[in-house]
């Protein structure tokens, strides 16, 4: 398997992913590959996942023999922090074995508010942490109770100005909006209180309903209201408006940033940069070749005990793919497209109708833009 | 004594009858019992439905076309016997095909369920056949059932055609109780056929069918004269000549025979591709020497429904075209022309004899041909009248002329419905809501009741028919027959997607329901179609008059809110299925419309119908 990767290993700025699958609940819209048993099978569960992952880095290792040090690492789940701050360090000390890490590398992990306390947080910033991410969600008890979250208003400020005092150099927190339930001044408190707490970094998002979910449940048996498109739309401009006025700037169409504060390690997801993803579903991307891992931590665990990369899946992308791909997530950031990616008439047509700008010989969304970036998408690749 | 043989038998032994039956009532099993029974078909070569040769005719329990077969029969006198038993089509769209097949016979067996008692179809070629003087036989069917009402129903019977209950035969085609006796009473009753077998060739055509290894098969009755292989022969309507390649009878596979005389049954194969070259109804005589003066009769099929068939993936029309060229060759009814719609694309507006030809044609264009289909809502023919005196005739909504206009007529139809008396307040509140102006009504029995109307044809055609079985549980029973033409108030309300009319959608109705069906169509069109980046109003028109109005609100959100690594090619797939979907995707002016939208709004007037 490691053979599939030779002379395909990073040679520009990379960065790492690292997934780990853990809630201590399961949120209703949540449709991601986490799981809130603490044990999952051998080498799956919480206690053992760490060693499990720095297994796979070594695995990792042996396929990008050349690989240079990494310029950033994410730890996303699931919540991180379930698995203590201890094991998230011990991991991070492993990419340092075996990558080694590019000074001023953007190191983030993400956690729930409930999940850590000023310790770990202390424990995480020795360990190399640079950047923590809060999902915050909402600070209306009313919106936090549809969601399912665990955490109360008042919990969520106060990780966030722990995390502050502790002297992370960037703080996020993900907010989700358009929720049924939630109001315009729910929205705005809530952006209002993660900046007024200290972020330098906010990610929104609507409230998708996925299927499968026990939300998409709920909404076909009319308990919960589907999410509207016209508020979540008006919800939108009223995140960009507050953010703006705070200082906080769109670079991404879900994220605003005080200018620094941007997150690297996802700016190469939609510069289309080399990435690897370790952990169970976790997905990777080397010079137009795709992969992702094996879903089920069990599967996952035993795979890598085998001393086998835990693949499950990987695609090698066409021109016509590339092209694709590289419209859809370049056109989502404020960096825009290439004048020259965009059939002139098209872009004519949708500057007309005030969805892009021509900004420095780049086609870059407009506020109403972002709103109708997937439709702008489709116009451009035809 | 040996049977006798086709081209050398005497008319005295022959006995041409058909069965009359609604479907389901057993009118096919009854003539398998027959084949058994007089042994032309073993018991171990024995079928269901041995005669119905279309899989939807078996599927759906009814025969769409005719077929003779010659049952050689001993009667309990000791002489032998021929039988020709003719099938009849049983659907109201075939009435002209009925009516020919009746003429073929002396004689008809009256076949009805004896759980249900006569039904309007029935009725209708009940009195087809009396009008033709046929010999009526009275049967009750399915009498093992523990349903059956036989005495309710034989006095049923003998009050409709005059005869005594007795007088009514009772038989379960299921067990074969009771169908010898009926073959001694068709052999009792029915009059042999009397012609002038030294007179030139006279012979109907009530049948003719497309073989692909054969050509066309022609089903005829000799009237006079007699037909012999070899033989040339002319079409009496068409002029046209053949060299006759085969004469034959049905018993029940074809068997070739120098001859068919007097009073006999048989088929004719000329090596014609297409059925319009020998059509049903006309008169075969002998190219030389032949007869001047046909058969009575005789009419050109003429199509009363129109709809427009599109292919659902547009590079499908060859093949539909194709398709139809071939369905053409054995139906003489169907006819079509190309035809192209700003919605649906490229297609054909095809003419039907009614609602089920539209059904069994579509049906066999997807079965057959493996064809994806939408059809518009079915529509009928219009005569309008325009101020200055001119005449247009309209089969398409879009042929309505714009012009001032003087008068619209609509075709009519003599409807008879059999119903319960139960329903007869529903029926008749139906029929007025169609428009309906009742001509009679009579009890059939104490609780039975025939309604006789005359009704828009464009009324029947738009879900009439369930509508009357939603009504009425089912019990309801319709027949009707074209009745010329009415005047009527008629306006063609055009529906409007930003100001465009969308052709698929444009319908000639009653001006008192134009509103109604303005305020049903914006409604669901503005269900259907996807919102756009402008704001897209919805009209309901009749000319320049909007008489309702929907607005699509502009879409204000397009955008997926979460693209991270593990989401890239999840959202690239996506984006290539959306690409693939937009070339399904048709516009009318600016406004996207996917095809889907265009199907649902179509169909779903069918369905809300079946409801």
């Amino acid at each position: 398997m490691t053979q599939a990767w030779a002379g395909r290993g990073p040679t520009g700025p990379w960065g790492l992913y690292l997934h780990v699958p853990f809630c201590a609940t399961r949120c209703g819209y949540c449709d991601f590959n986490t799981y809130t048993a603490e044990e999952l099978g051998p080498g799956a569960g919480r206690s053992e996942y760490a060693g499990t992952l720095i297994e796979e880095l070594r695995l990792a290792r042996h396929a990008l023999p050349d690989a240079p040090p990494v310029s950033t690492v994410f730890i996303g789940g699931g919540t991180p922090t379930l698995i203590g701050a201890d094991s998230l360090v011990r991991i991070l000390d492993a990419v340092r074995d075996e990558f080694g890490v590019e000074p001023g590398a953007e190191i983030t992990t993400e956690a729930n508010p409930d999940s850590v306390g000023p310790e770990a947080l202390e424990r995480l910033l020795e360990g190399g942490v640079t950047r923590m991410s809060f999902g915050v969600q909402s600070l209306a008890p009313q919106v936090l109770r549809v969601l399912d979250r665990t955490h109360t208003p008042g919990r969520s400020l106060a990780a966030l100005r722990e995390a502050r005092a502790a002297g992370f150099a960037h703080v996020s927190a993900d907010l989700i909006y358009a929720t049924p339930g939630e109001t315009d001044a729910d929205l705005a408190a809530s952006v209002d209180g993660v900046l007024e707490a200290g972020v330098d970094h906010l990610s929104a998002y609507s409230l998708i309903v996925e299927p499968g979910t026990r939300l998409a449940r709920q909404v076909a048996r009319g308990e919960v209201e589907a999410p509207d498109d016209d508020i979540a739309a008006e919800r939108y401009r009223l995140v960009d408006s507050l953010a703006g006025s705070a200082g906080l700037e769109w670079y991404e169409v879900s994220n605003w940033a005080r200018p620094g504060a941007e997150c690297r390690h996802n700016l190469g997801y939609w510069s289309n940069r080399d990435w690897w993803g370790a952990g169970p579903g976790a997905h990777g991307h080397l010079s137009g070749k795709r992969w992702w891992n094996l879903k089920h931590p069990a599967a996952y665990a035993e795979a890598v005990r085998r001393g086998d990369l835990p693949v499950a899946e990987s695609e090698d992308l066409g021109d016509e793919e590339r092209r694709l791909e590289r419209v859809m997530l370049l056109v989502r950031v404020r960096g825009g497209l290439p004048t020259g990616d965009v059939p002139p008439d098209v872009r004519d047509a949708l500057e007309a109708e005030g969805l892009v700008e021509v900004v420095d010989g780049q086609v870059t969304l407009t506020l109403d833009g972002r709103l109708l970036a997937d439709h702008v998408v489709r116009r451009i690749v035809g | 004594m040996p049977a006798p043989q086709p081209g050398r038998t005497d008319p005295a032994v022959i006995r041409n009858f058909c069965i009359i039956a609604h479907i389901d009532h057993g009118k096919s099993t009854l003539a398998d019992r027959m084949l058994q029974i007089t042994g032309v078909v073993d018991d171990r070569q024995m079928r269901a439905q041995y005669l119905d040769r279309m899989d939807i005719e078996r599927e759906r329990g009814i025969t769409i076309k005719s077929q003779a077969v010659r049952l050689p029969y001993r009667a309990q006198d000791g002489r032998d016997y021929v039988l020709n038993l003719i099938d009849t089509p049983g659907h109201v769209d075939f009435t002209y095909e009925v009516s020919r097949s009746l003429a073929a016979c002396e004689g008809a067996v009256l076949l009805v369920d004896a759980a249900q008692g006569i039904e309007a179809q029935t009725l209708a070629n009940l009195y087809l056949a009396l009008e033709n003087d046929l010999q009526i036989i009275p049967v009750l069917n399915k009498i093992d059932l523990p349903a059956a009402q036989p005495d309710k129903y034989a006095a049923e019977l003998a009050h409709i055609i005059g005869c005594a209950p007795e007088d009514v035969l009772r038989v379960s085609a299921k067990t074969g109780d009771g169908v010898g006796e009926l073959l001694e009473e068709v052999v009792r009753t029915v009059p042999p056929p009397v012609g002038n077998p030294d007179a030139p060739l006279r012979a109907l055509i009530f049948d003719s069918v497309y073989d692909t290894y054969r050509g066309v098969v022609t089903y005829v009755r000799v009237i006079d004269g007699h037909v012999s292989t070899r033989e040339r022969i002319a079409m009496m309507s068409t002029k046209a000549v053949h060299d006759l390649l085969e004469v034959g009878i049905i018993s029940p596979e074809p068997m070739a025979a120098e001859a068919i005389g007097v009073g006999e049954v048989g088929y004719l194969i000329t090596g014609v591709k297409d059925v319009r070259q020998s059509r049903v109804g006309d008169t075969v005589t002998s190219a030389s020497k032949g007869a001047t003066e046909a058969l009575g009769g005789y009419r050109d099929p003429k199509p009363m429904v129109f709809s427009g068939l599109y292919p659902l993936d547009g590079s499908d029309y060859p093949d539909l075209r194709e398709a139809l060229d071939k369905l053409k060759l054995n139906d003489a009814a169907l006819v079509f022309e190309p035809e192209s719609s700003v919605a649906l694309g490229f297609g054909f507006r095809c003419g039907f004899l009614g609602l089920l030809h539209l059904e069994i044609v579509r049906e066999r264009l997807e079965r057959e041909f493996g064809l994806d289909l939408i059809s518009t809502a079915p529509n009928v023919v219009y005569h309008v009248t325009m101020d200055d005196g001119s005449e247009i005739e309209v089969t398409n909504p879009s042929e309505f002329p714009t012009g001032k206009v003087a008068e619209v007529r609509e075709p009519v139809v003599r409807a008879t419905i059999l119903a319960p008396s139960e329903f007869v307040g529903t029926i008749m509140e139906l029929c007025q809501a169609r428009r309906g102006a009742l001509l009679g009504m009579d009890y059939l029995s104490q609780d039975r009741v025939e309604l006789r109307y005359t009704l828009p044809l464009a009324e029947i055609v738009f879900d009439f028919f369930d509508q009357l079985k939603s009504r009425t549980k089912g019990y309801a029973s319709l027949d009707y027959e074209p009745s010329g033409e009415e005047a009527a108030s008629l306006v063609k309300v055009d529906i409007l997607l930003h100001g465009d009319a969308v052709d698929a959608f444009s319908a000639i109705v009653h001006r008192d329901k134009a509103y109604a069906y303005g305020v049903a169509m914006t409604a669901k069109l503005r269900e259907l179609i996807p919102r756009q980046q402008f704001e897209v109003p919805i009209q309901a028109a009749i000319g320049s008059r909007v008489i309702a109005r929907e607005t699509i609100r502009a879409i204000r959100k397009d955008v997926l809110a979460k693209c991270y690594g593990g989401d890239i090619t999840r959202k690239r797939k996506l984006l290539e299925k959306q690409k693939e979907g937009k070339k399904r995707m048709k516009m009318v002016g600016r406004v996207e419309v996917p095809q889907e939208a265009f199907i649902a709004a179509l169909s779903t007037g069918e369905d809300a119908g079946k409801k």
